[in-house]
């Protein structure tokens, strides 16, 4: 049980885990299975698994959505995670931010703030030293802010 | 620990249930919550760094920092929360030929300083210099109550504020009160409406995502009900400031605050 | 001159793993906003977000590439787009093995360019 589930816990926590469950049944738009076939590169073989993409399903204000994306990865010089790619489905640019990582990072977790114009999917790629290539996608719903003046 | 640390809360708030005032982000999300908690994600920190920096900045024909006559920045603990306040001209603007004192905010009064004291050119609203160095001197006194003082002149500008904040403006025909009072804790849009006290100005508000006044804030909402906005330092503004800081007095300061 | 801040423990015993968090100041304008008079915002973003370590204590690192210094290794980076949030932040890790100064450089649009180190303790 990660922090934002106890976090959510007090309020409404049941249907926002339920959510979640059901969200990892969801059926990969093709823009974001194209995007993430182009970083891993030709040949590379993409599994679901091993990533975990923490985002809330609910967001509040899509000018500034929390995220971090979760390796599972010794960080080994043997073993160890060489880059992580986000994108997004329904942006004016489907680019969020691609990470390089080291075995000098020791751990696999990276967290960021990003921006989501509408309700979408969104996937995160980790790419290993071993060439295997790992997905996780997501789904939430942007709320709009309630007046906009400028 | 952190479920000791929630329960603690919880237990705090059942027990302050005599306290109905809500502070606006105890409305937001839990990430916006966390946004604001975290003074290493805080965004609005950034412009606490910069203000702070810019207190021992050495500007003006007078060539002076505001360090050179105030010390260190940790003295502000305890200004913030007494504003807006009644500026005394002789005081704060030696160079000044209007002899009447009047009710000014922090902003004002940091830019009477930079005119007066630096012989620098005022800052103008909104500038991201004027907005630094006024979160720096208000993150000082962040947790202290807020305290407007009991000045005659003060209490006018409050009550001229009040009869605002109860007005109805607007193509939308609505007074802050009809919102802020009556529907505080409803939804409007994707928000929860607020209560409207400005714990935590200047704010970071995602919606600009930048940090902004209570000014700035005040005339989106007039935009928002289709009303003219009040221009920057008008009376009417500073009336509405100092009314919502009496209505806001005894709530702990939070800048920089985070808000949707 | 933007701002910036680390959040980092100064200090920490060979084989840690600490979390690093850097925040910048930046608008990151997308390009796609328009101002109050209806004018289209040009975009305006941080383009790459690097830290590096350089290992030795008391040493200048003062050279405007921290990254391409003999012996800075590269920890962590980052390619930024328009979905990144403005004033961006990111939370990451590095294994603490020997003492040394972390360099943190933001590099965008019109020449933006920013810098900053801290130094880190490693008994």
């Amino acid at each position: 049980m990660n922090r934002r589930t106890l976090l959510r816990a007090g309020a409404a926590g049941t249907l926002l885990i339920a959510m979640r469950s059901l969200a990892a049944n969801i059926v990969v738009s093709p823009i974001l299975s194209e995007l993430a076939r182009a970083y891993a590169g030709p040949g590379a073989v993409l599994r679901e698994g091993r990533v975990k993409f923490d985002i809330t399903p609910l967001v509040e204000n899509g000018n500034s959505v929390p995220v971090e994306v979760t390796v599972d990865s010794p960080m080994t010089t043997a073993q160890h995670v060489t880059g992580i790619a986000i994108f997004n489905e329904k942006n004016p640019q489907n680019d969020v931010a691609v990470f390089e990582l080291t075995p000098l990072c020791g751990r696999a977790r990276v967290a960021t703030r990003i921006r989501l114009a509408t309700s979408q999917q969104l996937i995160a790629v980790a790419k290993m030293n071993d060439g295997s290539c790992w997905t996780h996608t997501v789904e939430v719903i942007v709320t709009t802010a309630s007046c906009v003046e400028e | 620990m952190r479920l000791a640390l929630a329960l603690a809360a919880l237990v705090i708030a059942l027990t302050s249930a005599a306290e109905p005032r809500k502070s606006g982000i105890d409305y937001a999300s839990a990430a916006t919550q966390t946004l604001q908690k975290d003074d290493a994600q805080n965004p609005g920190m950034l412009w606490v760094k910069d203000g702070q920096a810019r207190w021992t900045e050495r500007t003006g024909a007078a060539n002076k920092a505001c360090a050179d006559c105030h010390g260190e920045i940790a003295k502000m603990r305890g200004v913030a929360v007494r504003y807006p306040a009644v500026a005394m001209p002789s005081r704060d603007e030696p160079a000044s030929t209007s002899s009447a004192p009047r009710v000014i905010n922090l902003s004002q009064q940091i830019n009477l300083c930079r005119v007066g004291r630096q012989r620098a050119a005022a800052w103008p609203a909104e500038h991201a210099s004027l907005l630094g160095v006024e979160a720096a001197i208000t993150f000082e006194s962040r947790t202290l109550p807020i305290a407007p003082p009991t000045t005659p002149l003060l209490a006018v500008a409050q009550a001229r504020g009040e009869a605002l904040y109860n007005q109805r403006i607007g193509q939308i025909d609505l007074s802050c009160r009809d919102c802020h009072d009556g529907l505080a804790g409803k939804r409007l849009g994707g928000n929860t409406i607020p209560q409207g006290h400005p714990t935590g100005y200047p704010i970071y508000r995602l919606e600009w995502q930048t940090v902004g006044s209570l000014q700035r804030r005040l005339r989106g909402c007039m935009t928002a009900v289709r009303a003219e906005p009040y221009p920057y330092g008008s009376s009417e503004l500073l009336d509405l400031e100092a009314y919502l800081m009496k209505r806001a007095a005894g709530m702990p300061l939070e800048t920089p605050g985070v808000r949707p | 001159m933007a701002s910036a801040l680390i959040t980092m423990p100064k200090a920490a015993r060979a084989g840690d793993v600490i979390e690093v968090r850097a925040l910048v100041q930046h608008a990151m304008e997308t390009g796609y906003r328009r101002s109050s008079e209806g004018a289209l915002l040009p975009r305006d973003l941080i383009r790459r977000f690097t830290c590096s370590f350089v290992e030795g204590t008391g040493q200048s690192v003062s050279t405007s590439d921290g990254s391409s210094k003999p012996g800075s290794r590269l920890v962590f980076a980052a390619t930024l787009h328009a979905a990144v949030a403005a004033n961006p932040y990111f939370a990451f890790h590095f294994r603490a093995e020997r003492s040394g100064t972390l360099i943190f450089i933001w590099t965008g649009d019109n020449g933006f360019a920013h810098r900053e180190q801290v130094n880190l303790l490693v008994t």
